[in-house]
């Protein structure tokens, strides 16, 4: 594949590298998570994970996946 | 006596004992002492998802959602917004409303920033949050978080996983007699008798994490703390006997040989 089709995001302060026109729903798929247990933020703000498909990420785009951990 | 249900923004439960379910060496052991607490409600936090280690275990695969309630705390906040931030995410990851506000002022000695507590607490509670709001016991601040929404007022009895248990029993009173509010010790419980004392001051009940997860057996500690927190809100409901300077004895003189 071509370095030009490519574009560097950042998820969760991790830098990667899609090709373009990757929407966010390949990135969660890509990842393995499951998204029903999941909430996402692009750019510092809340994504409505029901749209996610029709979310194409763009160059420099950062990306926050969070989950729920245990805490007190 | 029967008991009042123990209800919070209208929903009731069946346990005075939350949990947290942080420092447990694994999550089966935190799984195992949360079943052994008898808690249902458990606090947990929000982080990123390790996108490394795909196989990491995950907490909802061992607690799950359906059967107990989850309280999203804000951990490791220091201010307002980032208290929001954490819990608009909690909220997207299934809906939670009911959250557990905690802003924190110092990394040390972990007590609330509570100028940033109150204003996240009408923030939130503006925004359709149901928020339990972690405070110093100062009753005037528990008062004013209770003018601006918060569903349930939450001391510490000292220091978060410090263990020192209730330190201030005169204030804790006080905020019990001036609010209909739960009213829930939340950290610096060390053992069962403070879990006891707490319900013994009125408290509506209690949540414990590092007593429970440090413990050197948790499981027997979870257990313990279950049965503290019945037993201090029982001897509450049962009005003590007054405290004398000098004996009484238990058996009659009547037919003394």
């Amino acid at each position: 594949m071509n370095i030009k089709n490519k574009i560097k995001i950042t998820v969760n302060g991790k830098q990667m590298q899609v090709i373009t026109n990757f929407s966010l729903k390949s990135l969660i798929v890509k990842l393995k998570i499951p998204i029903d247990k999941i909430a996402i933020e692009l750019n510092k703000k809340i994504i409505d994970k029901k749209k996610i498909s029709k979310i194409q990420l763009k160059k420099g785009d950062k990306i926050e996946i969070v989950h729920f951990i245990g805490g007190g | 006596m029967i008991d009042k249900k123990f209800k919070i923004a209208n929903k009731t439960f069946k346990s005075r004992l939350i949990v947290g379910t942080g420092k447990y060496k694994n999550f089966n052991e935190c799984a195992n002492a949360v079943k052994a607490s008898g808690a249902d409600i458990v606090t947990v936090a929000v982080r990123r998802v390790n996108i490394t280690n795909k196989n990491k275990a995950r907490l909802m695969d061992y607690l799950d959602p359906k059967k107990i309630t989850y309280l999203p705390n804000t951990a490791g906040c220091f201010s307002a917004e980032e208290a929001i931030r954490t819990l608009r995410l909690a909220r997207e990851i299934g809906g939670w409303k009911l959250v557990k506000l905690e802003v924190l002022g110092d990394k040390r000695n972990l007590f609330p920033e509570m100028i940033e507590t109150l204003r996240s607490t009408e923030l939130l509670t503006k925004e359709g949050f149901k928020v339990m709001v972690y405070c110093n016991d100062d009753p005037l601040m528990a008062k004013r978080l209770e003018n601006v929404g918060a569903v349930a007022i939450m001391p510490l009895a000292a220091p978060i996983g410090s263990g020192l248990g209730i330190q201030n029993k005169i204030n804790i009173k006080i905020i019990r007699k001036q609010t209909k509010l739960p009213l829930i010790i939340d950290a610096g419980i060390g053992q069962a008798s403070d879990a006891s004392i707490a319900m013994e001051l009125g408290c509506d009940g209690v949540l414990i994490n590092t007593a429970i997860a440090k413990a050197q057996n948790p499981i027997q500690m979870a257990e313990a703390m279950r049965l503290a927190v019945i037993s201090g809100r029982k001897s509450f409901l049962s009005g003590r006997i007054d405290r004398n300077l000098f004996g009484s004895a238990s058996t009659t003189k009547e037919g003394i040989i």
